[in-house]
């Protein structure tokens, strides 16, 4: 196993502390060290104050979401020695407040995507029998979702707008307005149907990029815009 | 619903043109976007330049002949073939954007991308060399 000592350069920030600076920690890594378990080591051996988050440790509960060399990642299943680099950028994920060092409050987040409800667990997604329903596209769902805030973080029109609904709710308004399962989605169209909705998306698809869950929140934007536009002309034309 | 929480940072203001033209680590989409608001702000000068030009006419045939002759210069034709690269380019994506946007091909935007731009690119290219040879 060949071991090589790796910079690590860490946002680092205090609530009513100095502003925000980088902190350059050297870890020695193998080939199996993640970026997460490099943090958890400076955390141990050389900074008790590092604050991060993470739970699973397996891509699975969307906790550890932050920005590695500038991309968004989920810190648990991204191999320091793959990045290629000498120094690794380490910094929290963008577009929510940051609380202390890495972590962010997701506050805003989870606001969003209660506002949109996600009631479902599709347990035919298992079964190999299992059909697509109709009136369905594919069996991508946003079940899929481990609500870790990447896509918002990589949005560029969450960088320019506070009150913007967001990929990430976004995409699960479609999944309840695509099946609602005899629930009203009127009433979820018509908050997307907004000027911080749907359309305030300017397709970058930076979130379909981000996602590290196959979710594509993009196209599910574009699907609830196309609903949209049907609804427009449906109304248009009185029916 | 309609009282979601702002997602203010104090410590880290929003920065529109780092948010939108950063396109360190970014995909071709973002790439496609910052380039689509790159030429939208480039269109939307030129077209009060262009109406601040035309207004030479008022003031009779010498300003404008003056302006003609300017206008040949050869600095002032590869303004041109930038000028033709934003109107190619912004119409090619603004024909993908749009239908994307509508749910059209949605799930294909990236050869979408291909597709028009690269039409507007061989446009663009024919285009420049038409501007030099006329
Ligand atoms: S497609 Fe829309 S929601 Fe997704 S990153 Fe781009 S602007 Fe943001
Ligand atoms: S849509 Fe993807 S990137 Fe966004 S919160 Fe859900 S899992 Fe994370
Ligand atoms: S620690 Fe759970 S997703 Fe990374």
């Amino acid at each position: 196993m060949t071991e090589r000592d790796i910079e690590f350069k860490v946002f680092r920030y205090k609530q009513g502390g100095a502003a925000p600076a980088h902190q350059t920690f050297t870890v020695r890594c193998d080939e199996n060290t993640t970026v997460l378990v490099a943090l958890q080591d400076i955390r141990r051996d050389q900074d008790g104050t590092l604050i991060l988050r993470h739970s699973c440790h397996h891509a699975s509960c969307g906790t550890c979401g932050m920005r590695i060399n500038g991309r968004e990642e989920l810190a648990c299943v991204v191999k320091v020695f793959e990045l290629g680099t000498p120094t690794v950028v380490v910094e929290p994920m963008r577009n929510m407040p940051v609380i202390s060092d890495l972590v962010v409050d997701m506050e805003p987040f989870y606001d969003r995507f209660n506002a949109a409800g996600m009631p479902f667990i599709r347990e035919s997604e298992y079964l190999e029998e299992a059909e697509v329903a109709e009136g369905l596209e594919t069996y991508m769902r946003c079940e899929n979702c481990i609500e870790c805030n990447l896509c918002v973080s990589a949005c560029p029109i969450m960088g320019t707008d506070p009150t913007y609904i967001g990929p990430a709710a976004l995409a699960a308004t479609w999944r309840v307005v695509e099946e609602p399962r005899g629930l009203d989605s009127r009433p979820l169209l018509d908050w997307v149907d907004s000027q911080n909705g749907c359309w305030r998306c300017h397709v970058a698809y930076e979130c379909n990029e981000a996602c590290p869950s196959g979710v594509l929140p993009g196209d599910k934007i574009m699907s609830l815009r196309r609903e949209l536009t049907k609804r427009k002309f449906r109304r248009l034309f009185g029916r | 619903m309609d009282n979601i929480q702002p997602t203010t940072d104090p410590v880290r203001p929003k920065a529109p043109l780092r948010s939108w033209f950063d396109v360190r680590g970014r995909s071709l989409s973002t790439l496609a976007f910052a380039l689509n608001r790159l030429t939208a702000i480039g269109l939307t000068i030129y077209l009060f330049l262009h109406l601040a030009v035309l207004s030479l006419l008022l003031r009779g045939p010498e300003g404008w002949d003056q302006f003609v002759a300017l206008a040949k210069n050869p600095a002032f034709l590869l303004l041109d073939v930038v000028l033709l690269f934003g109107v190619v380019y912004h119409m090619a994506n603004g024909i993908r954007v749009a239908l994307v946007g509508m749910g059209v091909a949605h799930t294909r935007q990236k050869s979408l991308f291909y597709v028009l731009v690269g039409i507007a690119l061989v446009a663009f290219v024919v285009g420049a060399v038409l501007i030099f040879v006329e």
